[in-house]
């Protein structure tokens, strides 16, 4: 069967790189799969996990908290801000990240919607770490 | 002629000066291994993000609404400029020559007629800078005590310059710093990051199937979180680069000084020696004239 490789990059340092099945990423608009062959895309994403299918099992999921994807039809580059096996993911880093971004929304100015967004961003990343702890 | 004991004195204050430079150099030797490492640990990310560029920015870069980040605000009035520097000294002329730069690059703008801002990164640089241009500094950070340079501590200095970008405090932002050229060369190096220089493309590749991109959620939007983003890295890189060439430039500086430590005490041992061997000659012409004298 054909694979993609997957690469998982933080600005430290390269952190996975491994041929697999398919590749499921938190795309900024929702999930997304990556099989081999997949059109050539620029992606956003948003705080979520990365799941790596290998023998039509998942086999292992990282947290990612934003960042990007290039897919081509053979790779899956993730370049993200910070990556952490789901098993390492600390819940108490969560949940402070969590209680700072809602102070930090409530403490934001209503009106001044890109800040907003920054803020939301913020808070659905750290949710989304925490589901990510919970899981685990 | 000096006495004996006085060159005795000097004999070992020399050669525990020079147990000092060899342990630093040794010191500097493992450290630039862990900075090189660093440095070629976080180049993959770069890499990356800078094909990510070109694809975006050949489409982007020609309309009007482009991000400030990637085309600047189109005037070149007010420069700002990052200075990095490191935070130690004894790295021989590591910091003097970043700081000449900086000092060569705010002249020459300034006498063009720009306004200048300068932000320093590194201690060395803030004082280089403090006493010429005190006015323009408008800004300092300084990692020291870091035993290595996290992205995190990078981030908040690109978020700042991120902010003053967005209310038009600069127009045109230059970084100077160390190039990490090999262990004994390091060259002071000025590159731009705002406006982008647009990454090379090769010709060939964008005809091809190959360069169409579809964009989710589209293309500005992934463009204006790529920017900030982009700069963090440029600014890392810089700053990784720098630390790595401190370290070269100290072990250098270092094993130079412990050769020259050596030279000295050759010498004086010489001079030692001869001085005892004279004083031994004296000694034995006044017993034997005493004798004869009797």
């Amino acid at each position: 069967m054909a694979t993609t490789l997957l690469e998982i990059v933080s600005p430290d340092r390269l952190l996975l790189s491994q041929p697999v099945d398919m590749a499921v990423i938190p795309a900024a608009e929702g999930e997304m799969g990556v099989l081999p062959g997949h059109a050539p895309m620029i992606v956003l994403l948003q705080g979520g996990t990365i799941t790596l299918h290998e023998g039509g099992r998942p086999t292992s999921r990282l947290y990612v908290s934003g960042g990007f994807a290039e897919i081509t039809a053979e790779r899956c580059t993730v370049l993200a801000d910070e990556a952490i096996p789901v098993a390492e993911v600390s819940r108490k880093t969560a949940e402070t990240r969590l209680s700072e971004a809602d102070a930090a929304y409530a403490a934001a100015d209503k009106m001044d919607i890109p800040m907003l967004d920054l803020v939301m961003q913020r808070q659905q990343a750290a949710r989304a770490m925490l589901a990510a702890a919970e899981a685990a | 002629m000096a006495s004996l004991k006085a060159l005795r004195a000097r004999i070992n204050s020399v050669k525990s000066t020079r147990k000092i430079t060899s342990a630093m150099k040794m010191v500097a030797a493992s450290k630039l291994k862990r900075a090189q490492t660093q440095a070629e640990a976080a180049r993959p990310y770069a890499e990356r993000m800078q094909r990510m560029l070109a694809a975006l920015a050949v489409s982007a870069a020609g309309s009007p609404t482009a991000p400030r980040m990637l085309i600047g605000t189109g005037r070149d009035q007010v420069q700002l400029l990052i200075v990095v520097t490191a935070d130690r000294g004894l790295a021989g002329a590591f910091n003097t020559n970043v700081g000449r730069a900086a000092r060569t690059a705010i002249q020459r703008l300034e006498a063009e007629g720009k306004t200048v801002k300068v932000i320093t990164v590194g201690r060395k640089g803030r004082d280089y800078l403090r006493r010429e241009y005190a006015s323009r500094l408008i800004g300092e950070y300084s990692f020291a005590g870091k035993k290595r340079v996290e992205f995190s501590d990078v981030d908040e200095v690109a978020a700042r310059i991120t902010a003053m970008l967005a209310a038009g405090e600069f127009d045109v932002c230059t970084v100077v710093y160390n190039r990490f050229m090999s262990v004994i060369s390091q060259v002071p190096t000025e590159s731009r990051l705002v406006p982008l220089p647009l990454p090379e493309i090769a010709p060939v590749e964008t005809t091809g199937p190959q360069a169409q991109y579809e964009f989710e959620p589209d293309e500005e939007a992934i463009l204006a979180a790529l920017l900030p983003r982009n700069m963090a890295i440029q600014l890392f890189r810089a700053l990784i680069e720098s630390a790595a060439g401190e370290q070269g430039a100290r072990m250098s500086a270092m094993d130079n000084a412990t050769r020259n430590a050596g030279d000295m005490i050759n010498r004086l041992t010489l001079n030692y020696n001869r001085t005892r061997q004279a004083n031994i000659t004296r000694e034995l012409i006044e017993i034997i004239s005493g004798a004869e004298a009797i």
